[in-house]
């Protein structure tokens, strides 16, 4: 694979005293996708949350260690300039509700000062597009957002982190709160955004992991017992835990 | 056995529907007998244009006693809502802001507790206290347009801090998050996304507090003083359709009572058409989000 372009550095971070993830290091490399799995509350939504430096606006939150971006540490950098270059996508679509789908498409374009009406509406259908939505809201573009189905919603939401031209794109179980139709098609859309970004996603779904990414990291009680190739992990696990996992035998 | 449970329970739903209904004909009566009364007695007055426009009558208890208008009243009225909804809105709403969108922070607890205290003062109080301060600071405005908007003012706010942050408190926090993933700041965030979200609510608040003001007699009474002539600049008394009504109800002069009446009704119409209209207006506000 190419160069790393996150590296993970024995980072912990805390919920009050409670740490949720401890001592995490892992290298995360360049135009890929890199899945992040493990049974529930084992800390995969925080380690990722802590990549764009979300973990830190919950209050009593915490933060441990370093994470590297091209070799620069996030955590010494502007967090609102680091979320610009490391996008988000939830478990639950969240469009702005205010807003129509044009709105909710071009709303990271207009907080770099005035774009003009026609070069906002071309990255607006250049991020639709690419988030595979286009076609179906290309007549309704000023519709409410949240006249969209769920699956939709989730799309346009990837499209709203991608109009922000984002280096890397992190997805946290993008697909839980969706049918499996919606599921097909984003996972399509991940296979495809790797050409262009680095895609860390968080699934409890070993299947999706074993389908979309590259590498894949297994989580277990905070702590990193395995990271490596999708294919090794799946096939020939070094640590029982994993092997125990991804077998189905717990989690 | 069964079938006897059944039927009780059967009867005692009908009963407690029966008494659900009488409940609410004892609230509607004291409505619908207020708008009656009111309209029975002042409906004539509001008929006449003049009376929206004209001065008060001097006082008189004849069958020829001249009813003419109550224009200054209304246009204090207006005056003093004005004022003060907007300055209860700029500080209530920055306030509910901070508290709202900085829980943790110490100052933001204190601004929830202190509204909560504040919203249950007595009117008066309000009225007392501004007089009391201007009556030491300076004795001339102590009377005055300046000092009624203050004594409102302090009244609006808890009440647009209470609802405002209400409405802060419904919009999702996945919405924050998706803001400030985006690389949105703080700021940005809660003006374009918060703000723009819970503005429904925030509206209703402040027309909650501005039609509660309207209504207002006691914390005006040492403030804004009440006056039979138009307005003549925030440093003097103005009048107020709560006072007008305060003070010439309590007359024994027929003609005054008949325009106390006739604001009585006006004043019911004016509150009662600006909550029907916002809520019209908010409704379609939510609407046109695509419901929430």
């Amino acid at each position: 694979m190419s160069s790393v372009k996150l590296t993970v550095d024995h980072l912990t971070a805390f919920y009050g005293e409670n740490p949720a993830i401890s001592d995490i290091s892992l290298e995360i490399p360049d135009r890929g996708v890199t899945a992040i799995i493990g049974p529930s509350g084992c800390g995969k939504s925080t380690l990722i949350r802590c990549l764009n430096r979300l973990h830190e606006t919950v209050p009593r939150t915490k933060v441990e260690g370093r994470v590297l971006l091209d070799g620069e540490d996030i955590y010494e950098l502007d967090p609102v300039r680091v979320r610009r270059r490391i996008g988000m996508v939830f478990q639950k679509p969240n469009p702005f509700i205010t807003m129509s789908i044009y709105g909710n498409a071009s709303a990271p374009l207009r907080l770099n000062g005035r774009l003009s009406r026609d070069a906002m509406d071309a990255a607006v259908v250049h991020s639709l597009q690419q988030a595979a939505l286009w076609d179906e809201v290309k007549d309704r573009l000023e519709a409410p957002a949240t006249s969209l189905s769920g699956g939709q919603q989730q799309r346009l939401c990837i499209a709203r982190a991608l109009a922000a031209n984002p280096e890397v794109l992190l997805m946290d179980e993008p697909c839980s709160a969706l049918d499996p139709v919606a599921t097909a098609k984003i996972e399509e859309l991940v296979k495809r955004l790797k050409e262009e970004y680095t895609v860390v996603i968080v699934t409890h779904n070993m299947q999706q992991a074993a389908r979309v990414s590259d590498f894949t990291a297994f989580l277990y009680l905070g702590k990193l017992i395995e990271f490596g190739p999708t294919e090794d992990l799946f096939e020939r696990p070094t640590q029982s835990l994993t092997e125990a996992y991804v077998t189905g035998r717990f989690g | 056995m069964t079938f006897d449970r059944l039927a009780r329970r059967k009867i005692f739903s009908h009963v407690v529907t029966v008494l659900g209904g009488l409940a609410v004909l004892v609230v509607l009566i004291p409505l619908a007998s207020v708008i009656y009364t009111a309209a029975s007695r002042g409906g004539s007055l509001l008929l006449n244009p003049a009376f929206y426009v004209k001065l008060p009558p001097l006082p008189c208890s004849t069958i020829a006693c001249q009813t003419v208008g109550i224009g200054p009243a209304i246009q204090g009225t207006l005056i003093l809502l004005g004022l003060s909804g907007a300055i209860s809105t700029a500080i209530g709403v920055s306030a509910a802001i901070f508290a709202s969108e900085y829980r943790t922070h110490g100052l933001g607890q204190a601004i929830s507790f202190t509204a909560d205290v504040l919203t249950g003062v007595p009117s008066i109080i309000m009225g007392v206290f501004i007089y009391s301060y201007f009556a030491l600071y300076d004795p001339r405005l102590a009377f005055s347009a300046l000092t009624g908007t203050l004594a409102l003012s302090i009244l609006m706010i808890p009440i647009v801090i209470r609802t405002t942050e209400e409405a802060l408190r419904t919009v999702p926090n996945s919405l924050r998050e998706a803001a400030l993933a985006l690389g949105m700041s703080k700021w940005r965030t809660t003006v374009r996304i918060v703000l723009a979200t819970a503005f429904p609510g925030i509206l209703t608040g402040i027309l909650l507090a501005i039609m509660r003001a309207a209504g207002e007699a006691a914390p005006l009474l040492f403030t804004a003083f009440g006056s039979r002539l138009f307005f003549s600049g925030v440093n003097h008394p103005v009048a107020a359709l709560p006072l007008l009504i305060f003070e010439f109800a309590e007359s024994s002069y027929s003609n005054w009572i008949a325009v106390a009446w006739g604001a009585t009704l006006f004043l019911i119409i004016l509150v009662l058409a600006a909550n029907v209209l916002s809520r019209l207006s908010i409704q379609r506000m939510v609407r046109r989000m695509g419901g929430r």
